[in-house]
C-alpha cells in the first residue's frame, strides 16, 4: 500500500455490524475499513463469525444492526434491486464449495460469460472471447470451454468460479475460505493466481479463512476473531510475528511447524 | 344440459379466472397465480386451457379448438364437444368464423382479427424453470428483471450445436418487461405473437394464467450475431402444396417414405377448396 491509496476514502467502512442467530451471537460490534487494492483477512477458529459477517456484507444473511458504507452508500439497506446489480457487477463472492458458486450443469464459457450477459452483453462471439480469455488468464486450458464444471477437477472448478466472478472487473472480492478442501499443492497454485489477479487488477479482498499460511501470503492486513467479536487487527506481519491478544498468540502458535 | 352452470364452472369461479385474465392483460407477459379447479380431465389434457375457455365463453360463442394445429385429434375433439354439452355453444373448425380458439402448440396459419380470443394450454408457464429449479428466487428475478440466464441457455445451445437449437417454447419479451414461455409452439410461430387478438395462456397444473394484449411487441431473444429465425421444414405440403406454412412431416408407409403436410388442417383444406 503506498500513500497515495491510503489518503483516499476507504473502499468499505463497516461500523458496529451485529448479527444474532436468535440468543446467540454470530458476530457483534465488528468494524472495519477497506481501502482500494487492499487485501484483508479475517481469522478465526469454526464458530468464531467470520463467515457470519461475510455472509452479512454479500447480503446472503441480513444483519440486525451496524451499517457498511460502500461508495458512501449503506449496503446493509440498499433496495435489493441495487444490491443485486452491485452484486453481479462491481463485487464478486467467491464460495468455499465452487458448486455453490458455479452453475454445474452450464459449461465453462456459459458460467464465465452469465454476468456479462446479465449486464447486457449480446454478441455471442465476443462473450466467448471474454470467456476464452478469462479462462486462459485462470490458467484454464480455453478449448475446455465448453466442458461442464463438473468435468473439472476441485482446483479447476475454483479457479472458474474465480473467473467467472472477476470477468465483470469488479472492485471488491469477499472470499469464503476459498483453499478450503483442497490439497496443498493445488493451493499454492491458486493462491499465486489470486496474488497475481489481485496486484494487476487493484482488487480489494476480504478473505475468510482459518489457515494462516493463506493470510501470511495474501493479506495485506489481518482481523482476529473470537465468539463474534475481533480480538486483534493490524498489519498481517506484526500480528502474526507479534500477536498480542492471548487467543492470537495460541492461534499462531497452534500451527504446525513446517 | 341443466345440471351444469353454463360452460361447467360456477360462476364464483369464472368470476375469480376473469380477474387473474384481466390482471394478466393488465401486466402483459407477468404469470398470475390462479386457484386453479380440477377439471373431468387429466392434467396436460388443457386444464389450464379449458378453465380459461370456459371463464370467456359466452352463449354467442363460436369455439374451435386445435391440437397441434390440427381440429381432428382426440385433444381438440374431445375439449369441443366438452364445450358444445356444457356451454351449449356453436363449434366450428374454420379459423375465420371462430369468435375464441383454444390452441394446443399452434398458432393458426390465417391472420387473427382483433374480434377473437386465443387460448393456449401452457405446461410449464415458467421460462426460467429449467435454469432456475426454485420458484421463489424465479419469481425475483422476473421482479428484479434479472434475464441474463436466459441468455445463458441460448448461449449453451450455440456453444453446443452451433446454432440455436431451441425449437419450440422459444422465450419471448413481451411490451419490453416480462420474458415469457409461449407454450410449447413452434419458434416458427412466434412472430405471430405480435397479433390483433387476445392471447390468454392457462397452465391448470401450476395455477398461472398471463397473457399477451393485443398489438403488444413481442421479441424473441437472440443474439446480435446469431439473430432468431422462425425456422420451419424445407419443403412443400404435399396436400396443398403450401411452402409458408409450418409442416408435419409424416411418415407414409412401411418403406420409410416421408413427405410433409400442413400441420394447420383448417388451412389446408381452405386451400384446397
Amino acid at each position: 500500500m503506498n500513500a497515495e491509496t491510503m489518503s483516499e476514502a476507504p473502499l468499505l467502512s463497516v461500523r458496529g455490524l451485529t448479527k444474532r442467530y436468535g440468543g446467540r451471537i454470530g458476530c457483534a460490534e465488528v468494524d472495519l475499513d477497506l481501502w482500494p487494492g487492499e487485501v484483508l483477512g479475517i481469522v478465526g477458529e469454526s464458530g468464531s463469525g467470520k463467515s457470519t459477517l461475510l455472509a452479512c456484507l454479500a447480503g446472503h444473511l441480513e444483519a440486525d444492526g451496524g451499517t457498511a458504507r460502500y461508495d458512501g452508500r449503506d449496503v446493509l439497506t440498499l433496495p435489493e434491486p441495487e444490491r443485486r446489480r452491485l452484486a453481479r457487477t462491481d463485487w464478486a463472492f467467491v464460495h468455499q464449495h465452487a458448486r455453490d458458486g458455479l452453475r454445474m450443469n452450464v459449461s465453462a464459457g456459459g458460467n464465465v460469460g452469465e454476468r456479462l450477459m446479465a449486464g447486457g452483453a449480446r454478441h455471442y462471439g465476443d462473450i466467448r472471447a471474454t470467456a476464452e480469455d478469462w479462462l486462459a488468464r485462470v490458467e484454464i486450458d480455453p478449448a475446455r470451454i465448453d466442458d461442464r464444471p463438473s468435468q473439472f477437477s476441485g482446483g479447476m472448478q475454483q479457479r472458474l468460479q474465480i473467473a467467472r466472478g472477476l470477468v465483470t472487473g469488479p472492485r471488491l472480492v469477499l472470499m469464503d475460505e476459498p483453499t478450503g478442501g483442497l490439497d496443498v499443492s493445488v493451493q499454492a497454485r491458486l493462491l499465486d493466481l489470486l496474488r497475481g489477479l489481485v496486484r494487476r487488477m487493484g482488487l480489494a479482498a476480504i478473505v475468510v479463512t482459518h489457515d494462516i499460511g493463506v493470510v501470511r501470503l495474501l493479506a495485506d492486513r489481518l482481523m482476529v476473531m473470537k465468539d463474534g467479536r475481533v480480538v486483534e487487527a493490524g498489519l498481517t506481519d506484526r500480528v502474526l510475528d507479534d500477536p498480542q491478544h492471548g487467543y492470537t498468540q495460541l492461534l499462531v502458535s497452534s500451527v504446525l511447524p513446517t | 344440459m341443466t345440471e351444469y352452470n353454463f360452460a361447467y364452472l360456477d360462476e364464483p369461479t369464472k368470476k375469480m379466472i376473469r380477474r387473474a385474465i384481466l390482471k394478466g392483460l393488465a401486466v402483459p407477459g407477468y404469470q398470475v397465480p390462479f386457484a386453479s379447479r380440477e377439471m373431468p380431465m387429466p392434467y396436460g389434457w388443457g386444464t389450464g386451457g379449458v378453465q380459461v375457455t370456459a371463464a370467456c365463453l359466452v352463449p354467442e360463442d363460436r369455439l374451435k379448438v386445435i391440437d397441434q394445429g390440427a381440429d381432428d385429434t382426440t385433444n381438440a375433439v374431445s375439449i369441443r364437444a366438452f364445450f358444445a354439452r356444457v356451454a351449449g355453444v356453436a363449434t366450428t373448425t374454420r379459423t375465420r368464423e371462430a369468435t375464441l380458439i383454444q390452441t394446443r402448440h399452434r398458432i393458426p396459419e390465417t391472420p387473427l382479427s382483433p374480434d377473437q380470443i386465443l387460448v393456449y394450454q401452457v405446461p410449464i408457464p415458467e421460462p426460467l424453470r429449467f435454469l432456475e429449479p426454485r420458484e421463489t428466487e424465479t419469481r425475483r428475478m422476473h421482479a428484479l428483471e434479472e434475464y441474463g440466464l436466459m441468455h445463458v441457455k441460448l448461449y449453451e445451445d450455440i456453444a453446443r450445436h452451433g446454432a440455436i437449437a431451441t425449437s419450440y417454447a422459444y422465450p419471448a419479451l413481451v411490451n419490453g418487461r416480462h420474458v415469457l414461455d409461449p407454450s410449447p409452439i413452434p419458434r416458427f410461430d412466434n412472430p405471430k405473437l405480435e397479433s390483433p387478438a387476445i392471447q390468454l395462456f392457462g397452465a391448470g397444473r401450476e395455477q398461472r394464467i398471463y397473457a399477451i394484449p393485443p398489438f403488444t411487441r413481442v421479441v424473441s431473444l437472440d443474439f446480435e450475431d446469431h439473430p432468431f429465425e422462425a425456422s420451419k421444414a424445407e419443403g412443400a405440403c404435399a396436400l396443398c402444396g403450401a411452402t409458408t406454412s409450418y409442416l408435419d412431416e409424416i411418415v407414409a408407409d412401411d418403406a420409410g417414405t416421408r413427405r410433409f403436410q400442413c400441420s394447420d388442417t383448417d388451412y389446408c383444406a381452405e386451400r384446397r377448396a
